[in-house]
């Protein structure tokens, strides 16, 4: 494809499953199922939209190029990443989408690219046949209340619905053919199909309560199947911004990956965020880790560095995959937290060992200014994350461990005064009472 | 004429024991009209009474004697008396008629105040408060009127004594609401001028602490209507809250009645916005705020408390510093705490180490400010006096506590209560507690 212009992204991250070959044996049938190639990541100055896309087939594909189009700066890359989205539709059957994708160009690309009126009429028509014919199978399956071709009724409606785009109905098809689930296999093909389109709708919470029922059912699962809840539970919790729950379920998809998702994020990323030291010890020690972090060795190297404390060099590269981490669809509102979070881990990490740190080298250690890496410890300390206190004057940090005898006995003097004072608020309120009360009384009476 | 020398004559026959005492009484209440009716030419008779012997009869005396309308001449001359007796009388005969007491030391004020010497009424009152209580944990209705005499006599010191005693037991809940609040007017107000010079500054935060005490129970005692003590005492205690611990609670306990709960807030409008702009943190803001509304807080003659609060808020802050840096130039000082100059900051940073408030050196040379640890060790004697006094005081209170507790479970009206209400699972249930009292 030609040359994108002065992107300033690196490469990028995403991950995907490793060199396990072979198709899925999954039994979804579903034409939803977005396959995943295994393909190496080049790793280059520039975005490479096709590489990008390729990685990704199926409907996030299109959400993905159109995401891509919205937030990217360079305009050789918007019409790029339009131009293949528009490729993309016109296989498939959602002229919902193709519309806004044809706003989008706007014209840009030549004639070629314009709204294809006829196009889109045919494929309607297409699709009201095909749903009358669904409807009217359907219905005969009701009438003969013969439960798997009820089931597979409303499942061909739910992928009827999903290439449409109309993804409410297709949840609502496919929840619908719950009823009509006879063994776990056939639960387990609606709740993935479940959390396929609750992820595409943006609802975490059914991710997550499909995943649980998924995980409840008695039948022992196909790795594969085990590797995608845990996916879709990662996503659920990236979601909900508890990242410390979604670094674990991350962790535990291991390489059993297969074909899994592609709307899965690099576990590395949240591995960054993860707070706990031990999180991260598991992550380089984890073997199977291993295997995803070898497609990516800019992201090892960042582990790397962070662990042996080479801060500047760790943030160096924090700081160029951040414009890449922007483009991606579920990372991107976190991006910011995510990666203040992991300064402060550092900065934290930082200082444990010492009694006193001289700030300038640690400035220099970390490339900011004195003044600002004050601030930053203040902070810090404020919210009681470093036992520590500033020396303004020389520029030191000088780690301090609280009296605990002291500390102790100025508790216990307080705590006596608020008891003391307490109780006599009491005393008095109970004797007014009292006398209310006898009021109260002595005037009935 | 007659009834009268009768009644003194029994008077001085029946004072010595105490069921004389009491048979006494009975005849003296019976008389009392008569008495009241006699009262311009009471006086006289008062001389053959002495007060320290025949306490209750010179009361009812003098009660009956100052009941009608006083002038300025006679108001000295009675004042003396009144004074003489209540300095020389018997305890335990005047409390067999407390309400006689309390309106003749009521009337003793309002001729002190006539005479405009509120000063003469300060010790005569103290002594009269002592002999009416039963213990010192009584408030009686002559607190109060203690107070406002101190206030106006200007002895703020005498007036903070009584402040500082436990009050648990209250005969009327008027009387504790009006000494609440005298007692923060006379801290107020000694806060403003006199306090400096006249008391050390270590009682300033417990007479806080005491006041905030009191200006909490005033606002959540039990009311039927919100009455205007309650809502000044709610300012205060915003005010004061504010002070002492840095925030300010904005919406009462659940204990407090309902009819305070809704109607206080709106009362105090300005006060609470105050208390938000507090929480806010910025002093700039605070500043305009308490600017603009400086009219309203100062007819509340709550301008002094107001201006401590802001204050505080830099002490506050200057805290904060000490949790963070060991030392820290002046400038950034101003900086952070949002001072205007570094000499401003010194200053407070000066004031604060004299309060002893924060533990610090300051270079001036450098321009430098080293805070340091407190260097209190909890190892010396004092300090374990200290504790151990509290904890005595403490388990007395809770003793105290347990104490009420079982004699209000064995409060008829109580018993009255829980037992119609209690739950009745079973035939066998029911025991003996009927379900009326036959008092």
């Amino acid at each position: 494809m030609d040359g994108e212009d002065d992107a300033p992204k690196s490469l990028m991250e995403e991950m995907y499953a490793n060199g396990i070959e072979g198709v899925d044996d999954a039994p979804s049938s579903s034409t939803s199922t977005t396959i995943r190639k295994n393909r190496p990541i080049i790793s280059g100055e520039q975005l490479d939209i096709e590489a990008y896309a390729a990685l990704y087939s199926g409907r996030t594909k299109i959400m993905r190029l159109i995401f891509l189009a919205d937030h990217c700066d360079n305009s050789g890359m918007q019409l790029e990443a339009l131009r293949m989205a528009y490729d993309e539709l016109k296989k498939g059957e959602n002229t919902q989408l193709f519309r806004e994708v044809v706003q989008k160009i706007d014209g840009r690309l030549g004639p070629n690219y314009s709204t294809d009126a006829t196009w889109c009429a045919m494929v309607d028509r297409k699709a009201d046949q095909r749903k009358d014919k669904l409807e009217s199978e359907l219905n005969a399956y009701r009438t003969n209340l013969i439960k798997e071709s009820i089931r597979m009724g409303y499942n061909d409606f739910g992928d009827f619905y999903y290439a449409h785009g109309a993804l409410g109905d297709a949840f609502k098809s496919y929840v619908r053919t719950r009823d009509y689930c006879t063994t776990s296999k056939h639960i387990i093909q609606m709740c993935l199909s479940a959390i396929l389109v609750s992820i595409e709708m943006g609802q975490f919470a059914h991710v997550t309560s499909y995943v649980s029922k998924a995980e409840q059912t008695p039948e022992a699962l196909d790795p594969p199947i085990i590797a995608k809840l845990r996916c879709a539970a990662g996503l659920a919790h990236l979601e909900a911004k508890k990242y410390k729950l979604a670094a674990r379920k991350f962790l535990e998809v291991g390489p059993e990956l297969g074909n899994s998702y592609s709307e899965v994020i690099a576990p590395q990323d949240i591995s960054y965020s993860s707070n706990a030291f031990t999180l991260q010890n598991k992550v380089i020690d984890n073997i199977n880790f291993r295997n995803f972090l070898e497609l990516v060795p800019e992201v090892r190297e960042l582990i790397n560095d962070f662990y042996s404390s080479h801060y500047a060099s760790c943030l160096e590269y924090l700081g160029n995959l951040k414009s890449n981490l922007m483009l991606d669809i579920h990372i991107h509102d976190h991006v910011e937290t995510l990666y203040d979070q992991i300064r402060s881990k550092a900065l934290i990490q930082y200082t444990h060992p010492f009694v006193s740190v001289d700030m300038r080298m640690m400035a220099d250690a970390f490339k900011t200014s004195v003044a600002g890496l004050e601030k930053e410890l203040e902070s810090l300390i404020t919210d009681n994350q470093i036992q520590a206190r500033i020396d303004s004057h020389n520029k030191i940090l000088y780690a301090r461990h609280a009296d605990q005898r002291n500390a102790t006995f100025q508790r216990v003097l307080q705590t006596g005064n608020e008891f003391d004072w307490d109780v006599r608020a009491m005393l008095l309120r109970a004797n007014l009472l009292k006398h209310e009360y006898n009021l109260r009384a002595s005037r009935k009476i | 004429m007659n009834s009268v020398e009768g009644l003194v004559n029994q008077i001085q026959g029946l004072s010595t024991t105490a069921s004389d005492v009491l048979s006494l009484q009975n005849l003296l209440k019976q008389a009392d009209d008569s008495l009241h009716a006699e009262s311009t030419r009471l006086l006289p008779f008062l001389d053959q009474l002495d007060p320290s012997k025949h306490s209750l009869g010179y009361l009812y005396f003098l009660e009956a004697c100052t009941a009608g309308p006083v002038t300025k001449e006679q108001a000295g001359s009675y004042v003396l008396m009144i004074a003489r007796f209540i300095t020389s009388c018997i305890a335990e005969q005047i409390r067999l008629a407390p309400d006689k007491f309390i309106t003749v030391c009521k009337r003793f004020k309002d001729q002190v105040l006539l005479l405009e010497e509120p000063l003469r009424g300060v010790a005569p009152m103290l002594t009269a408060i002592r002999k009416l209580q039963p213990s010192s944990e009584h408030l009686t209705a002559l607190h109060p009127e203690f107070l406002l005499l101190c206030l106006l006599s200007r002895c703020y010191k005498a007036g903070l004594s009584i402040l500082e005693e436990d009050v648990f037991e209250v005969d009327q809940p008027r009387d504790l609401f009006l000494f609440c609040y005298y007692g923060l007017v006379a801290s107020q107000t000694g806060n403003d001028k006199h306090w400096k010079k006249v008391v050390p500054e270590s009682i300033g935060a417990s007479t806080q602490c005491m006041l905030l005490l009191y200006t909490s129970v005033v606002v959540t005692a039990p009311m039927s209507t919100v009455n205007a003590i309650a809502v000044e005492a709610f300012k205060k205690y915003i005010l004061v809250s504010l002070i002492h611990h840095g925030q300010s609670p904005t919406n009462l306990p659940k204990y407090a009645s309902s009819v305070a709960q809704r109607n206080l807030k709106n009362l105090c409008q300005p006060y609470i916005e105050l208390a938000n702009s507090y929480s806010n943190g910025k002093i700039a803001d605070i500043e305009t705020y308490v600017e603009a509304n400086k009219d309203k807080f100062e007819s509340d003659n709550n301008l002094g408390l107001v201006k401590q609060a802001v204050s505080s808020m830099y002490k506050r802050n200057i805290q904060r510093l000490t949790q963070t840096y060991l030392t820290l130039s002046l400038q950034d000082i101003a900086n952070r705490v949002q001072l205007n100059s570094p000499k401003e900051a010194e200053m407070h940073v000066l004031q604060m180490i004299k309060d002893g408030e924060i533990y610090a050196t300051i270079n001036q040379k450098d321009g430098m400010v080293r805070f340091l640890e407190d260097p209190e060790q909890y190892k010396t004697c004092e300090m374990i006096e200290h504790i151990d006094s509290s904890i005595q005081r403490l388990m007395t209170l809770s003793k105290k506590l347990n104490g009420v507790d079982e004699l209000m479970s064995c409060d008829p009206l109580y018993l009255l209560k829980a037992g119609r209400e209690r739950q009745r699972f079973d035939f066998d249930d029911f025991d003996n507690v009927p379900q009326r009292f036959n008092i």
